[in-house]
């Protein structure tokens, strides 16, 4: 539904994007994870027929996004992570001009007004101004706008960004719903790590390249047991000596060192009284995509 | 066909409608030529010869502020939902500039009321041409300022531009005073400035009696035409690029 075939991309030769690949199937919930500067950004404007990509081929709904922008945006909607609503006019007045600018008027337009309204709940919102809205409202009026021509496709760029964990839930909520309902496609970036849990599938992006994808568990069984976190006043000292006496490959991230290893319990009361009062605190976590990140680049995605 | 004038209509109709809902705006566009012109046309004891310059004032204020909703629209993101919309970008062109050329035009139909002050009084073929001129006028300083406002991020950028070109030029429209007596360096200026032209339209309708030296109506019509099809054609061109890197 979404292709991305060796895109790469410059802006004043400087590289944002490096061959970069993907392929989104029909119904699918898909992210591109990735840290700010990672390119993520970047794929999002050449998909939202913003830009043209420098090399490559982008295609949505089988329309290159390049060579054919006006028949990708019919059947696209797109949320920005700014917010993209005239604050000046009411949610009514809003939808009204965004359904216009797609073609839409008369009786249809006022169907599908009437139910993207219901559908998300602004019914009794119609005639307030978008001024006095909170963000979670908004946010969701952003929502009603990208789905009132009913797109097979919907991207979205950072989705969650400025909700609360309340009003990020109930985002999820609408997504998923809609992908039942009319099995609408979603393609969206995040370095959230809990939005990037809620994807079928994920495509790790680190300094313009995919450097993974899979579906988050598949991406983190790869890690496979658990992570041991030690904080240690000096990590690079203990690192040889733990990787010597476990079988283990320590790795100093953030000033702690981090354990990939298969029985982390075991190894943790083992370590702990391995180095009695180096060790300031220990934890044990079951693998994330931010494990998975680091991993992969060295690098973490939440900075 | 639809795509292109529903889109041209709504982008219209919004620029109405926010204005409406800004009403210090319209007294401030319409109140400050207002003073302007009673101020020095009474001064000079000829209200008759400033008005025409003080409707020129009026409109090119109002059309272009108007068009600096656009740094708005992209700063508030409202424009990036219209470049990922399917409408044409010549009818985002078209539809925001008619909007606020109508509300620049309207701006100088209200100052044009206040005409029978200064003792001319128009035949109904003037005034029926008279107010068409305005709403050309209107319209091409609307696209000067959307071509200014499309490559500006900030609007104090638009401000220096109004200030440094725009106020200049109106000046040496003969706003203020006639080729005639000015200099001659000023004299080349006035010929090539398209705003002598509008201001050469609005003299020949609104005060026939002081036409002297002027470019013919016809000509000056002509000529402002011409230029808000240049610009036309310059900011649809301006809005349909994308953004383009190298693979290098």
């Amino acid at each position: 539904m979404v292709s991305v075939d060796n895109v790469t991309h410059s802006y004043n030769g400087r590289r944002a994007l490096e061959s970069v690949s993907l392929e989104v199937r029909p119904g699918e919930i898909f992210g591109l994870l990735g840290p700010n500067g990672s390119g993520k950004s970047t794929l999002f404007r050449i998909l939202s027929t913003m830009m043209t990509p420098g090399a490559g081929r982008a295609s949505v709904a089988g329309f290159d996004v390049a060579a054919q922008p006006d028949k990708v945006r019919r059947c696209m909607g797109v949320i920005f992570q700014s917010q993209s609503l005239d604050r000046k006019l009411s949610v009514g007045e809003n939808l009204r001009a965004q359904g216009r600018l797609y073609g839409l008027r008369g009786a249809p337009l006022k169907a599908r007004l009437e139910e993207v309204l219901a559908r998300l709940g602004l019914a009794a919102r119609r005639d307030e101004l978008v001024d006095s809205l909170s963000g979670g409202l908004r946010r969701r009026v952003e929502v009603a706008k990208a789905l009132l021509h009913q797109p097979e496709v919907l991207l979205m760029d950072e989705p969650s960004t400025g909700l609360d964990p309340g009003a990020r839930r109930e985002l999820w909520q609408y997504i998923e719903e809609l992908r039942a309902a009319h099995g609408v496609t979603v393609l969206l970036t995040t370095h959230i790590l809990d939005e990037a849990d809620r994807c079928d599938r994920l495509l790790l992006l680190h300094q313009g390249r995919a450097v993974a994808e899979g579906a988050p568990a598949a991406l983190k069984a790869r890690i496979g047991g658990d992570v041991v976190v030690l904080d240690i006043a000096e990590p690079e000292a203990l690192r040889e000596e733990i990787a010597a006496r476990f079988g283990v490959d320590p790795r100093v991230s953030a000033g702690a060192l981090r354990v990939e290893i298969a029985n982390g319990h075991r190894f943790t009361t083992e370590v702990v009284e391995a180095f009695p009062g180096l060790i300031r605190s220990v934890a044990l976590h079951k693998p994330t995509l931010e494990d998975v990140f680091l991993d992969e680049t060295g690098a973490s995605i939440t900075e | 066909m639809t795509l292109f004038w529903l889109p041209v209509a709504t982008l219209w109709q919004r620029e109405l409608v926010r204005f409406w809902r800004e009403k210090a705006r319209v007294l401030g566009f319409v109140g400050s030529p207002l003073v302007f012109w009673l101020i020095l046309g009474s001064g000079f004891g000829d209200l008759a010869f400033f008005f025409p310059g003080a409707l020129t004032l009026t409109v090119m204020v109002s059309a272009v502020f108007s068009t600096m909703s656009l740094i708005e629209d992209r700063r508030e993101g409202f424009l990036l939902s219209m470049l990922v919309s399917p409408a044409p970008r010549s009818s985002m062109v078209l539809g925001k500039t008619l909007g606020s050329a109508t509300l620049a035009w309207l701006q100088g139909l209200i100052l044009m009321a206040f005409g029978p002050l200064t003792g001319v009084w128009l035949t109904p073929l003037a005034l029926v041409q008279a107010v068409g001129v305005v709403f050309l006028i209107s319209l091409t300083f609307t696209l000067m300022g959307f071509l200014i406002a499309w490559h500006m991020e900030s609007s104090q950028g638009f401000h220096a531009v109004m200030n440094l070109v725009l106020f200049p030029l109106w000046m040496m429209s003969g706003a203020l005073f006639t080729p005639e007596k000015a200099h001659g360096w000023i004299r080349v200026v006035m010929t090539v400035n398209p705003l002598a032209y509008t201001q050469a339209s609005l003299q020949h309708l609104l005060n026939p009696g002081a036409t002297a030296g002027l470019p013919g109506l016809r000509l000056s019509v002509g000529l402002t035409a011409l230029c808000a099809a240049a610009l036309l054609t310059a900011s649809i061109l301006a809005a349909n690029r994308r953004g383009k890197a190298s693979s290098a």
